[in-house]
């Protein structure tokens, strides 16, 4: 029976994974290296903003492994979603880290750039046209959301990757791209199922979290048969059990059953898991149901102003029991002092009481007081300068603040730092999240081929 | 009154995209968790409950066999990373979770 095999070295490009996990990948013959460089976990400024949450020398360190090992295979390496966001800054962000390598390397390959950045009037566009519909939990997507964006990238699926394969690129990467996409375009190309060949990319995504001990920093491998596929590590030290591959199944998932995608849902209600041998799990049933129409997610951030921070803490119990009608007062005082800047946002993260939880829990629970609370006074306004001056403010007067009952008055807080108040930079929120119409798979992803003769394009 | 801190051998959040957390919730023990599904202890209503939200936040509560687990996903408090954001991954909200218990069945 025909097999499809698929390194997967790292869950995310950057996170690293040990040398001997990966030479024990290549002893196996992989007939594609691809990793998910990926997520919107880390929030809306790096979509935003255009920077990587990854940091470079770490993607280098990776991509250099992978690179020269592809070449000597002569197999290819593909990269999903460059430099975390995939907006066109982050892929360019990755290509020259890839072209540098390449250079001091000698490395000569044909390489594939696959855009996901999408343009604002194309997507007003498609919003005037009825085409884009909101998704459940987030808002329905305005004019002016589109408009505000600084950066939208939208989520391609396997077809441009296809595409780019066909035209002979060895090395891939790729704007903003569904995670399991990357490992599965060339399973799918080849005529393997692309239920099964989407889902093991699903699991090979975030490659040794679905093992057990789990790690975001280790190698999984995959095989890919015509009626199953087997995940396996790379690593003797962890192994595949249905318990950590099923698990994994759920993470980061609203519904563990039906996973959809560009193009079609992954239908995961016949899906069995059966362990193999100790440390592999062989799994079946997972089916694609493509849709009638084809979707994209696109993902937008926009610029809400600029943040400074102070960091301090108390030890003080009559004011750690009072902290709420404190936080409150100082509130007000620093809105009655500025007449003229009333357009921020001011907020006092207090650890030790809810500073983390949304829901209670932790301390909460049994109502203890803890001996020491930790407090992030925050400022956000429409500049970095607004920001100090509120900040700074909020701090002075949180200080000195006389409460009720109070016995220690040479000063209300502790103060680690000096200076103690510290700029955050820009502040972003997600300004789109929504499913777009389009005519073709490929309408949005345009695929650029060139040869890198040892770094230099020609 | 059976502890899910006691029975369950994973309980955890995350966030599923910026507008949604989920909650995993997997049990050490098939019995247990079959027992856990088929009585419906965990309802939209139950979570709702125990994490002071309105019922209609929650959307959905399932049950996956294949990992002993039930998940639930409700609408995160505002997008991730958005003003007054106090956990951008929404990994450290499963607290409420830790502290649920349900009665032994008759």
């Amino acid at each position: 029976m025909r097999e499809f095999r698929v390194l997967s070295p790292t869950a995310i490009l950057g996170y690293g994974f040990p040398a001997a996990s990966f030479e024990e990948g290549m002893r196996r013959k992989p007939h594609v290296i691809a990793v998910d460089a990926g997520s919107t976990d880390p929030g809306p400024y790096y979509l935003g903003s255009g920077k990587s949450f990854t940091d470079r020398g770490a993607v280098k360190r990776d991509m250099e492994f992978m690179l020269a090992a592809a070449m000597a295979e002569n197999i290819p390496v593909i990269i999903g979603t460059a430099g975390g966001s995939g907006a066109d800054s982050h892929l360019a962000w990755n290509v020259d880290i890839i072209k540098e390598i390449a250079a001091e390397m000698g490395l000569s390959f044909k390489m594939a750039e696959i855009s996901a950045q999408i343009d604002k009037e194309a997507v007003k566009q498609k919003f005037k046209e009825g085409k884009l519909a909101g998704m459940k939990a987030a808002p329905a997507p305005t004019l002016k959301d589109i408009e505000d964006s600084t950066n939208i990238v939208a989520q391609m699926g396997h077809e441009p990757i296809i595409k780019a394969l066909e035209a002979g690129a060895q090395v891939i990467i790729t704007g903003r791209a569904y995670d399991p996409t990357v490992f599965a375009a060339l399973a799918v190309k080849q005529g393997y199922d692309a239920g099964l060949a989407l889902h093991m990319g699903k699991i090979l995504e975030c490659a040794a979290i679905a093992a057990t001990p789990g790690s975001g920093s280790d190698c999984m491998f995959g095989y890919l048969r015509d009626n199953c596929f087997e995940m396996a590590t790379t690593n003797p030290a962890r192994k595949c059990t249905t318990t950590s591959v099923a698990a994994h199944t759920l993470y980061e998932k609203s519904d563990p059953t039906r996973l959809p995608g560009p193009g079609g849902v992954l239908d995961l209600t016949q899906t069995t898991f059966e362990q193999a041998t100790d440390s592999t799990v062989i799994v079946r049933g997972s089916r694609f149901i493509p849709d009638a129409a084809y979707h994209v997610k696109l993902e937008g951030a926009r610029l809400l102003g600029h943040r400074t921070i102070s960091f301090a803490a108390t030890t003080d119990p009559i004011m750690i029991s009072r902290l709420d009608e404190i936080v409150k007062a100082v509130k007000e005082r620093v809105r009655g002092n500025f007449n003229d800047i009333t357009d921020f946002f001011l907020d006092f993260k207090v650890y030790g009481q809810s500073g983390a939880g949304f829901y209670g829990g932790g301390t909460d629970r049994g109502g203890v007081m803890p001996p020491e609370a930790a407090i992030i006074i925050e400022a956000v306004a429409q500049t970095p300068q607004l920001a100090d001056t509120i900040c700074s403010f909020a701090r002075s007067t949180l200080l000195h603040f006389g409460y009720e009952g109070r016995k220690s008055t040479a000063g209300n807080l502790a103060f680690p730092f000096s200076p103690s108040d510290f700029r955050g930079g820009a502040v972003y929120e997600f300004s789109l999240y929504c499913l777009m119409a389009v005519d073709t798979p490929c309408e949005f992803f345009p695929v650029k081929i060139y040869d890198l003769i040892k770094g230099v394009q020609s | 009154m059976i502890k899910l801190f006691d029975v369950a051998e994973i309980i955890r959040s995350k966030n599923s995209g910026p507008y949604e957390l989920t909650f995993d919730i997997m049990f050490k023990d098939r019995a247990v968790f079959e027992d856990f599904a088929a009585r419906n202890i965990m309802t939209p209503a139950v979570f709702a409950g125990l994490y002071g939200i309105a019922e209609a936040q929650v959307l959905s509560v399932i049950a996956f066999p294949p990992a002993k687990a039930v998940k639930i996903t409700i609408a995160r408090p505002m997008s991730s990373g958005a003003l007054g954001e106090k956990d951008v991954y929404g990994a450290q909200q499963h607290g409420p979770l830790l502290d649920f218990e349900y009665p032994k069945e008759r």
